[in-house]
């Protein structure tokens, strides 16, 4: 039986801060579930009008394109130094920077570690694909023992590369940051959690309460030379065993 | 006005910052200009405005990133081996045509070098330092009250042609005293909205800022756009200063401590006799190449005096080519050429 378009109701549509950019990103990378995620928390919030995205250097480099609110591009792992700037210049904004894991946790250290010292009011959204994505597949900081990456041919070595980085504890350390929390998004179930996560990392920002972190375990099955299906699989079998799910601070 | 006080070079820079209506400063500390972040340190909060002591210099020129998109007057200011830090941000401000101040109070190098007086970051500052064709407008004071007049007039042109600038001074002016009259504040208020500025999209389009683009053809154009900027500051913004040039036969040609220093030399010589000018570039970019090269149309010999192993020389040699012969005579390391030493390096060249 033919339906009638009055009839259909609507569930689903592309948040009004989603721009219709063309996204630059592979199919089944998660930089393109997360874009949507912050989109539709900045039109919930209604901070469209007064929201500023800080775009890393990285695959995520066009992030500027997809929001349909201020912003701008930094350049490499400066994004929290950025976004201090921005928000020193005008605590109304809401201010946000997303960084990849080459940019937040190796490039960028020293600006990740000082902005979240510092208390800086900023919301943080960290990008961990355990690759340097944008440049061919390289070694992160965060990349697993023994992961295969385009410099780590061998694996990684942790004899002569170290371990990988678990930035997020090292930033629950200090004693400013309010909110520091880990998800993923390899299912509904953890993309509903991460939703809250980052809705609640901006609501601190709003309620001016202080930095918050949101670091994703994020698929690039580009790099890693997997189906999308098996990217999420590999989330939920390995990498979570090196980066645990959770919040690691929680002092909204 | 008529407020007259006796400060530091380091100070009165800092003070004329806060009077342009510098709303956001952001620094690492450095010898030798540790006191003009104490001044900001001290005074900023005091006015409401915003002192952040950075983690590196490199956060502190990307924090300056971060405020001037906002659409405030903020600087920051280094020495030396901090400005080199800070490169890779000034050619990401310049490239996305973003208005900021940067102070170098430049001492000796190369490396950790000294804390002493020098004029051996020239080439860095006028020539790039940064990656990418551009430049920077980039004024050299040479005594403390007009260190406070460039630090006003820089925040204005870099408001004017949405570029950085440069103010370009050694240790010695920075931690020198001088009796000034501190520049009337402006009124922060009363400055013109900046379109452009990512302050909220409220009403009206988002504003990106953005010094990058995939396409060669886009990034031509955006090339193309900071050039013709260039080529308006060299025909509006050159400013420089004679002394004693009307009947020179020969002239000095010095900016910054070594432009003061050589109008003592210009006394010295005059009293012997020696019909002795000096050309005192203000802008060291642009470059007043016009000028000094009609200068040395009617006379004999320029000697270029540094502390530097001849850095704006080259500059000078430029503008003059073959219309004037061309010694030079510098002193490096963080060494100040004595006003004794300069005149027999004239005398010498005079023949
Ligand atoms: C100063 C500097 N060094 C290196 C680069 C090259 N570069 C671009 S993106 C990138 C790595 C990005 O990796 P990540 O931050 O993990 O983001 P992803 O692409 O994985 O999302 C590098 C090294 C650069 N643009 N600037
Ligand atoms: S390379 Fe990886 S991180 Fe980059 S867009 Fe493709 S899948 Fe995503
Ligand atoms: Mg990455």
């Amino acid at each position: 039986m033919p339906v009638d378009v009055q009839d259909m109701q609507k569930i689903f549509a592309r948040p009004d801060s989603l721009t219709d950019a063309k996204s630059t990103y592979c199919p089944g990378c998660h930089h393109g579930i997360l874009t949507r995620i912050i989109a539709q928390t900045i039109d919930e919030l209604g901070i469209a009008e007064r929201t500023v995205g800080i775009a890393p250097v990285g695959c995520a480099v066009f992030a500027y394109r997809w929001y349909r609110c201020d912003a701008i591009q930094a350049a490499h792992g400066r994004a929290s130094a950025v976004a201090t700037g921005v928000k020193r210049a005008d605590p109304n904004l809401i201010v946000f920077s997303y960084q990849g894991d080459g940019d937040f946790a190796s490039i960028g250290t020293a600006e990740s570690i000082h902005a979240a010292n510092r208390g800086e009011n900023i919301t943080v959204i960290f990008v961990n694909n355990q690759v340097y994505g944008m440049t061919g597949g390289e070694m992160a900081p965060t990349s697993l023992v023994g992961q295969k990456t385009t410099t780590t041919p061998q694996g990684r070595d942790p004899k002569l590369f170290g371990y990988p980085i678990r930035f997020s504890e090292m930033i629950a350390q200090l004693e400013a940051p309010v909110y520091v929390t880990r998800q993923a998004l390899y299912d509904t179930k953890h993309i509903k959690e991460a939703t809250k996560a980052i809705k609640k990392a901006f609501t601190n920002q709003v309620e001016k309460k202080g930095y918050s972190l949101v670091e994703v375990l994020a698929a690039c099955p580009t790099n890693w030379k997997m189906k999308p299906i098996d990217a999420n699989i590999h989330i939920a079998k390995v990498v979570k065993k090196t980066y645990q799910l959770g919040d690691l601070v929680n002092r909204g | 006005m008529g407020e007259r006080l006796l400060l530091r070079g380091n100070e009165v820079i800092a003070e004329a910052a806060i009077r342009a209506g510098c709303q956001c400063y952001f620094a690492y500390p450095i010898t030798p200009q540790a006191e003009l972040l104490q001044h900001m340190a001290v005074n900023m909060p005091r006015l409401g405005r915003t002192f952040v002591q950075a983690e590196s210099e490199l956060a502190a020129i990307n924090m300056v990133y971060g405020a001037a998109s906002a659409g405030v007057r903020t600087m920051t200011s280094s020495s030396s081996p901090g400005i080199s830090l800070k490169q890779e941000g000034i050619s990401y401000l310049a490239g996305s045509s973003l208005p900021a101040v940067i102070v170098n109070i430049v001492r000796g190098g190369p490396g950790l070098g000294d804390i002493a007086p020098s004029q051996c970051d020239y080439f860095q500052a006028t020539k790039g330092g940064g990656h990418g064709d551009y430049h920077m407008i980039v004024l050299g004071p040479s005594t403390v009250p007009e260190a406070g007049q460039l630090t006003m007039l820089a925040f204005e042109l870099a408001d004017r042609y949405c570029t950085p600038v440069m103010l370009l001074a050694d240790g010695m002016l920075g931690q020198m005293m001088e009796p000034v009259e501190l520049p009337k504040p402006i009124e922060i208020g009363s400055l013109p909205k900046k379109e452009w500025a990512t302050d909220g999209a409220k009403g009206r389009d988002p504003n990106i800022v953005l010094s990058f683009d995939l396409d060669p053809e886009v990034l031509k154009q955006m090339n193309l756009i900071l050039q013709k900027r260039y080529r308006q500051i060299e025909a509006k913004e050159v400013r420089y200063e004679e002394t004693a040039t009307g009947d020179a036969d020969i002239a000095i040609v010095a900016y910054g401590t070594v432009a003061r220093i050589a109008k003592t030399v210009v006394k010295m010589a005059r009293a012997e006799g020696i019909k002795l000018g000096l050309f005192r570039p203000i802008t060291l970019w642009p470059f007043p190449s016009q000028a000094l090269r009609k200068l040395s149309e009617k006379i004999a010999m320029v000697l270029t005096v540094e502390m530097s192993a001849g850095q704006m020389w080259e500059d000078v040699r430029l503008a003059i080519a073959e219309q004037a012969e061309t010694p030079f005579y510098g002193e490096m390391g963080g060494v100040i050429p004595t006003p004794q030493r300069i005149l027999s390096e004239v005398k010498k060249h005079a023949g």
